[in-house]
């Protein structure tokens, strides 16, 4: 299964996410520049984590209308696999091909820790190597990561299974004191309705080794593979 | 020319948690009877008149571009 990972100006984890599948996940993984307006016949793109053209105007504003971006809007319209780290659920978000937006910490400051997520729908293809419930120990680096949409949107999510990770304590509890930055309904990540599409403020691709004090990221990549393996057969 | 200036703002329903902490911080300085403190942005622009009504082209910048929909509300206005 062959991954891109999209660099835009000021991307800043790009290297961490071609490491993680290519020495981590040993899958086939080869970087897109923003430029590039064809995706190299990729299977899954990341969009990874950074300040994508400085986030000047809003995080992912900028970078949304890139010729990069309209191949992968392409690409998630037909159903190939994408997944938006960080910066990369805020593109996705300004892109609209996920619901909702990313708004400034509730606490203003930018928040770099571990932290804990539970994992609520393992029936996709980015949680299938999950089970339901588990506690996930992730870190996340991000100064505007509130999500936020409006009621009936929240509704849908819920409906439909959308919200794939919520914070959460060490125990899967979800709590106001776990909730690291105000997101709405503890709001970590989210699919859209196919399920192709995710995003999530936390950094899976950091936490891939034991080294890194967690393994725990690996599994959203080994979920990845393991979908597409599913397809295949 | 005309010269544009859009004002964005946060949605009233959004917490303004910027807002929030100026508020805070004005009220430390004395200034104990503001409150309702939101913070926005301004953008100024000249528009070369090129025949279309240039309210309705600013107008489809905010919508595009320059404020998010699903958390800002945006107000245009025509200096000159």
């Amino acid at each position: 299964m062959k991954f891109g990972v999209v660099v835009f100006p000021g991307s800043n984890c790009n290297a961490d996410a071609y490491y993680a599948v290519r020495d981590v996940l040993q899958q086939p993984v080869e970087y897109i520049w923003h430029q590039d307006d064809n995706l190299h016949g990729v299977d899954c793109v990341i969009l990874p984590g950074g300040f994508s053209y400085g986030d000047y105007l809003r995080c992912g504003a900028i970078a949304r209308f890139s010729p990069v971006m309209q191949a992968v809007e392409a690409f998630a319209r037909e159903g190939g696999l994408v997944i938006g780290i960080c910066n990369g659920f805020q593109i996705l978000c300004e892109a609209h091909l996920l619901p909702g937006a990313l708004v400034r910490n509730e606490g203003l400051r930018f928040v770099c820790k571990h932290v804990y997520l539970r994992v609520e729908n393992t029936n996709t293809p980015f949680t299938n190597c999950c089970r339901q419930g588990e506690v996930l120990r992730i870190p996340i680096a991000h100064g505007e990561g509130r999500y936020v949409c409006d009621r009936d949107t929240l509704q849908e999510l819920q409906a439909n299974n959308q919200i794939l990770f919520r914070y959460c304590d060490s125990r899967g509890a979800i709590t106001r004191e776990s909730n690291p930055n105000g997101s709405l309904s503890n709001i970590a990540g989210i699919a859209n309705e196919r399920f192709n599409v995710m995003g999530m403020m936390p950094h899976p691709e950091r936490a891939c080794e034991a080294i890194l004090g967690s393994e725990d990221g690996l599994k959203i990549f080994q979920s990845i593979v393991h979908s597409a393996l599913a397809v295949a057969r | 020319m005309p010269r544009v200036r859009v004002l964005v703002t946060l949605k009233p329903t959004l917490l303004d948690a910027q807002g929030r902490t100026v508020q805070e911080a004005l009220h430390a300085l004395g200034y104990t009877n503001v409150n309702q403190v939101r913070i926005g942005k301004v953008i100024e622009m000249d528009i070369t008149d090129e025949g279309q009504p240039v309210e309705a082209q600013v107008k489809e910048m905010c919508d595009r571009l320059l404020a998010n929909p699903v958390t800002e509300l945006y107000a245009i206005e025509v200096l000159e």
